[in-house]
């Protein structure tokens, strides 16, 4: 239990107020720390849905997320807003950069949004993350005139920049070529390695969902499978 | 701060909208300036050739005719008032001029210079000659000097029916024109005969009297205020304290309806600027949804998000006065500039108040930072969850 970052109990979602779709039903997962899972499932299997609450991006109809032991069904908005700074990063499919500001801006972000000064250390970090996914040379694009590859690849140094504990991806190679896909999944795993960083990223490919130490597989909103390595 | 930080950018990276928002608030506020200055100085322009040279506050006896002997003593209230800023005591009397087997009826007054000059700028208004220095000496108007033909230096008698002045002035008086002035009021020109105190006293065959005290006050529009406070202070039914408000009501009302105006078309500006920043901030909002969902993700709160667009409000505000200001400016320079008269003097006299441009400067800003408010708020109910769903 204590190594448990992340608990779901009982949860469910139900869309709708006139016609209600439930897509999540009766939830029990828990993930442990420094551990490399995925989700696979169809379209329309309720895997999002399952992600972004987990995220705190959204929250169930029925049962309780826990993050670090704490029930987030009890935070207000803005200590959901604390803790998802702090604790989780982001890799959502379409990358969702800022597109205003350059890649070591995008990157930076969550720190300022912490509300911690950039200091020489940060920026040290923030380079290491950049050289990290390598983009050193182009740190200084605009996010809007990059690669979609270079684009996710700033999404993920982003992510990793308050070194959260848990990074939740969402199809996070969706949209790249499968040279560059095969790519960020080293990346992942190298950081995962590297930062003991735990990973739940979703996937709809097998081959890459073989390489995590754990496969759910969500069908019509249950656990359909759980296999661990 | 990262809310101001962002709102920048947000503004900067649209900069053809952000600058055409600007320009916007800017054109609303300028035409709020030159409105402005241009109603204040047509007013200006008008109370100063209505009454700037004249009494705006005037103490009589209320019976015509009459005499006030404890003069000393009502200046002496009239100094203890803020307001007033000149005084002068005048003894006049209707007459008659008699010259050259012509008459016309004239108003003597008896004038004294030093306290008179303030109200009247005598010496401004002389077209030829000198004021009267000495007992008998007489500044006539332009049309009197052209009419009867006079010459500098020519002598007229100053005829008291024996009827007037109570049966005991002084029948015939003979003076001696030393000046000629032109007030540019045919009214004047043609009647008022200007001389010294002491001369319409011999002529009165009165002591030491006055027949009124004529001032003049700094807020001409607090003037009525300052004749009651003046009437109260007096107190004596016998004399009466008469503003120039109580003479001119139409022209009161002209201002009025003025300064009513200029005030819907001020208000109608500003309610312009507010509604635009709104709806084009509120499709800002729309715009930038994306952003705040992506910066909500990471943890930005709903306060910091909805002070983005605050902050827009008030840099379009601050740009918009700026340019407004400028604008308005530049509109009046140019009108006073090149929009003349014959005579040199501006078709449109206008009145650059520099509190009156901080204020509208201040307003934009305000109606700015206010109408960001709106979307200040839509931007807490954006929702991550629909910001991803829809990439």
């Amino acid at each position: 239990m204590a190594d448990n970052v992340i608990e779901l109990r009982g949860v469910e979602k139900v869309y709708g107020t006139a016609i209600k779709t439930k897509v999540l039903f009766d939830i029990q997962l828990a993930f442990e720390k420094e551990s490399f899972n995925s989700i696979i499932g169809q379209s329309g299997s309720g895997k999002s849905t399952l992600l972004n609450i987990i995220g705190t991006l959204d929250r169930p109809s029925a049962g309780t997320v826990l993050v670090n032991g704490v029930d987030t069904s009890k935070l207000s908005r803005n200590k959901l807003a604390e803790l998802r700074n702090r604790t989780i990063g982001f890799i959502f499919q379409f990358h969702y950069l800022l597109p205003e500001f350059t890649a070591f801006e995008n990157v930076l972000m969550p720190v300022r949004i912490a509300g911690r000064p950039i200091t020489p250390a940060v920026r040290a970090r923030a380079e290491e993350l950049m050289d990290l996914v390598g983009l050193t040379k182009v740190k200084d694009n605009l996010a809007m005139n990059m690669s979609g590859g270079q684009q996710q690849r700033t999404a993920i140094a982003r992510a990793l920049m308050n070194q959260p504990e848990i990074i939740l991806a969402d199809e996070p190679t969706g949209n790249l070529d499968s040279d560059t896909t095969e790519q960020v999944y080293d990346l992942l795993r190298e950081i995962n390695r590297k930062f003991k960083t735990t990973f739940i990223i979703i996937t709809h490919d097998r081959r890459i969902a073989e390489k995590a130490d754990r496969i759910v597989e969500i069908k019509d909103g249950r656990v359909n499978l759980d296999i661990r390595k | 701060m990262l809310s101001f930080k962002i709102a920048a950018r947000f503004l900067k990276s649209s900069l053809g909208q952000t600058i055409l928002i600007i320009i916007g608030i800017g054109v609303g506020v300028s035409v709020q300036v030159f409105i402005g200055s241009l109603i204040t100085g047509l007013q200006k322009s008008l109370v100063d050739k209505t009454i700037g040279s004249s009494s705006q506050v005037t103490v009589a006896t209320a019976e015509d005719g009459g005499y006030i002997a404890n003069y000393d003593e009502y200046i002496a209230y009239i100094d203890s008032i803020d307001n007033f800023q000149s005084v002068a005591k005048i003894v006049e009397t209707g007459s008659v001029l008699l010259y050259d087997a012509k008459s016309k009826s004239i108003l003597v007054r008896g004038m004294d210079f030093t306290g008179s000059e303030s109200i009247y700028d005598f010496a401004g208004k002389l077209t030829a000659g000198r004021l009267p220095a000495a007992d008998n000496e007489v500044l006539i108007g332009k049309t009197t000097f052209e009419d009867l033909g006079f010459l500098l230096g020519d002598t007229f008698v100053v005829y008291m029916p024996p009827t007037t002045g109570g049966g005991t002035a002084v029948e015939r008086t003979d003076v001696t024109i030393v000046g000629v002035f032109d007030f540019k009021v045919t009214a004047i020109n043609d009647a008022w005969v200007i001389t010294t105190i002491p001369t319409v006293r011999t002529i009165l065959n009165v002591g030491d009297v006055v027949t009124a005290i004529e001032t003049q006050v700094t807020d001409v529009f607090a003037s009525d205020v300052s004749a009651l406070q003046l009437a109260t202070l007096i107190n004596d039914d016998a004399i009466a304290v008469v503003d120039w408000k109580s003479l001119n009501e139409e022209l009161l009302s002209g201002l009025n309806g003025q300064s009513a105006s200029s005030i819907m078309i001020q208000v109608f500006v500003t309610l312009s600027v507010i509604l635009g920043i709104a709806s084009v901030l509120a499709i800002t909002v729309l715009q930038k949804s994306k952003q705040i969902g992506i910066l909500k993700a990471m943890g930005i709160k709903d306060g910091q998000a909805s002070l983005i667009f605050l902050f827009e409000g008030m840099i379009l505000g601050v740009f918009g006065a700026l340019v407004g200001v400028g604008l308005g400016l530049g509109l009046a320079v140019s009108f006073t500039t090149f929009a003349l008269n014959a005579d040199g003097s501006p078709v449109v006299p206008l009145f650059i108040d520099p509190g009156f441009i901080a204020l509208s400067a201040l307003i934009a800003f305000s109606s700015a930072s206010l109408a960001s408010l709106i979307p200040a708020k839509r931007s807490t109910r954006i929702s991550i969850i629909e910001v991803i769903k829809n990439g």
